[in-house]
């Protein structure tokens, strides 16, 4: 088994399109994904799931020097920020995607798939 | 090179593919696979030429390759026991089967052409896992330097280990969405020797052998497809043709290739196929075209040929695939069963303004019509639109034979 991240990142676009849902819309996009979040459970894929807050909630920590540096907002300005995401444990890529798919779907937005490194010796 | 050693590398160039696939399910590592047929070879040469050609000798040469991935693979000490142990699975998958023939070829090619690698790459990998062609001769074939696909085939090969991308056949589900992108993948291999400029390209001519060779391959793994059927029979249909294309370095069109120089052989096969294919009643994008093609060896002559089966043809492509350049092809039937002007007038809405065989048409529609400065500006356009050196001599060519 393979553990995979799906990634759901949004551009400023997407979240304008979000923004602009009624409330009622956006409750149907959140009970699509709740659907695939407990199919995933089900079926014994499931590892973590979650929602982010915007990039504006972002606080950079660079502890790589003398001492920690603390600055507001993310590292670097970017075209797209993390989102929400999805970790799943799954055979091969094939089942990745095919969850990516659904996830796609019942989130209305892109998603993209990346395979975890492997543990040393797993 | 000697006869011998020649011999050797012709089974070995045949037999690759299969030696290869068996490999990857056997050791579910490509790069393990690829060195240990490598040795094999090597071994090959050095015995077959004194010992003689053994009975099966793709056997042997997957058995041998099997036993030296299995000597590296427990000399490589730094592995630990558990790596060892995941690279010699019997079937690191547990697949179950789908119902449709499980052969390590087949597996291997859904891997090659998974939509996950790159359209060029799918193609690269193709080539070099089951047509055995070296990395030298696909950066050829592909006028690209060789560092170029190096790069793109161990990039291709990472990805593929990396991302876990399965060596086994989608499931039923996604079989169809998946094989044409297979199909796509041999058809561009086929095509890419076919449109190729004539004369000094002669990788080039082996790229369409190679395409029919894998679409005969995948003919024999699902014989039940109708669209892999279609995809062979179209390429057999246009390679029955391919010596009349060209003459004295200028393109020759369909109406005025030498019938008498096609490959009846080819044309047969391709009509069966054709017949088959259609019978089963799912018709699809290279059923059709090929099709077409049958519609056109069928003709003894030029002016036997049926245009309304032509046109129906297309009519029902565009039905399946809408592209304006089904719409061009059906609108040169239509010029020869309603005339010029209706033709023109179809082609005149297309949106095809950059591609070149839409000003090659309309160059030939205004010249029927007699509307001569018009056809010149047209051969202009279409001359200045193509690369093809054959093709611009042939349009010259029509340009020059204008009246004034």
């Amino acid at each position: 088994m393979s553990q995979y991240l799906l990634a759901v990142n949004h551009t400023p676009a997407d979240v304008a399109a979000m923004d602009a849902l009624s409330p009622e819309e956006m409750q149907a996009v959140f009970d699509a994904t709740g659907k695939v979040n407990d199919r995933m459970q089900a079926e014994g894929v499931w590892v973590f799931a979650g929602g982010l807050m915007t990039h504006d909630a972002t606080t950079t920590v660079d502890n790589t020097g003398a001492e920690p540096m603390i600055t507001d907002g993310p590292f670097a300005e970017s075209k797209e920020y993390l989102g929400g995401f999805w970790i799943i444990d799954v055979p091969d890529l094939d089942a990745a995607l095919a969850w990516a798919a659904e996830g796609s779907k019942a989130c209305a937005n892109r998603v993209e798939v990346r395979p975890f490194q492997e543990e040393p010796g797993a | 090179m000697s006869g011998a050693q020649e011999a050797v590398e012709r089974i070995y160039r045949e037999e690759y593919g299969r030696i290869v696939a068996s490999l990857v399910r056997r050791f579910g590592d490509i790069d393990v696979a690829e060195e240990a047929a490598a040795e094999a070879l090597l071994v090959a040469v050095e015995r077959w030429p004194a010992d003689g050609v053994p009975p099966n000798p793709g056997g042997w040469l997957t058995t041998t390759a099997a036993n030296r991935g299995i000597d590296k693979i427990r000399r490589e000490s730094h592995r630990d026991a558990k790596h060892q142990a995941a690279l010699m699975v019997e079937n690191p998958e547990g697949h179950q089967p789908t119902g449709i023939v499980e052969d390590d070829r087949l597996r291997l090619i859904f891997t090659c052409c998974h939509p996950a690698l790159a359209p060029e790459a799918r193609v690269a990998m193709t080539l070099r896992l089951l047509g055995g062609l070296t990395v030298a001769e696909i950066a050829q074939a592909f006028l690209v330097p060789e560092t170029t696909m190096a790069q793109r085939i161990t990039r291709a090969k990472r990805k593929i280990k990396d991302a876990h991308i399965p060596f086994r056949v989608p499931d039923a589900a996604d079989l169809t969405q998946r094989l044409s992108a297979v199909l796509a993948v041999v058809y561009l291999v086929f095509n890419e020797g076919y449109l190729a400029s004539s004369g000094d390209a002669p990788i080039r001519e082996d790229l369409t052998a190679e395409a029919i060779r894998l679409g005969r391959l995948l003919r024999a793994l699902l014989p039940d497809d109708p669209e892999v059927a279609g995809l062979l029979a179209l390429m057999l249909l246009t390679e029955s043709r391919r010596t009349t294309r060209v003459a004295g370095g200028e393109l020759v069109p369909l109406h005025e290739q030498d019938r008498g120089g096609w490959d009846r052989a080819l044309i047969a096969e391709g009509h069966a196929l054709v017949r088959e294919s259609l019978a089963l009643n799912r018709p699809g994008h290279y059923q059709l075209l090929a099709a077409v093609n049958a519609v056109h060896t069928d003709a003894p002559t030029a002016s036997d040929t049926d245009w309304e089966q032509v046109a129906t043809l297309y009519s029902q492509l565009y039905a399946v695939a809408p592209s304006p350049v089904v719409a061009l092809n059906r609108a040169i039937a239509v010029a020869e069963l309603d005339g010029a002007e209706v033709a023109l007038a179809e082609v005149d809405r297309l949106p095809l303004t950059t591609y070149h065989a839409w000003h090659a048409t309309r160059a030939d529609l205004l010249r029927r019509l007699g509307r001569s400065s018009d056809a010149r500006a047209a051969y202009d356009a279409a001359i200045e639109a193509t690369d093809n050196e054959a093709e611009r001599a042939y349009l010259r060519r029509r340009r020059g034979s204008l009246a004034p």
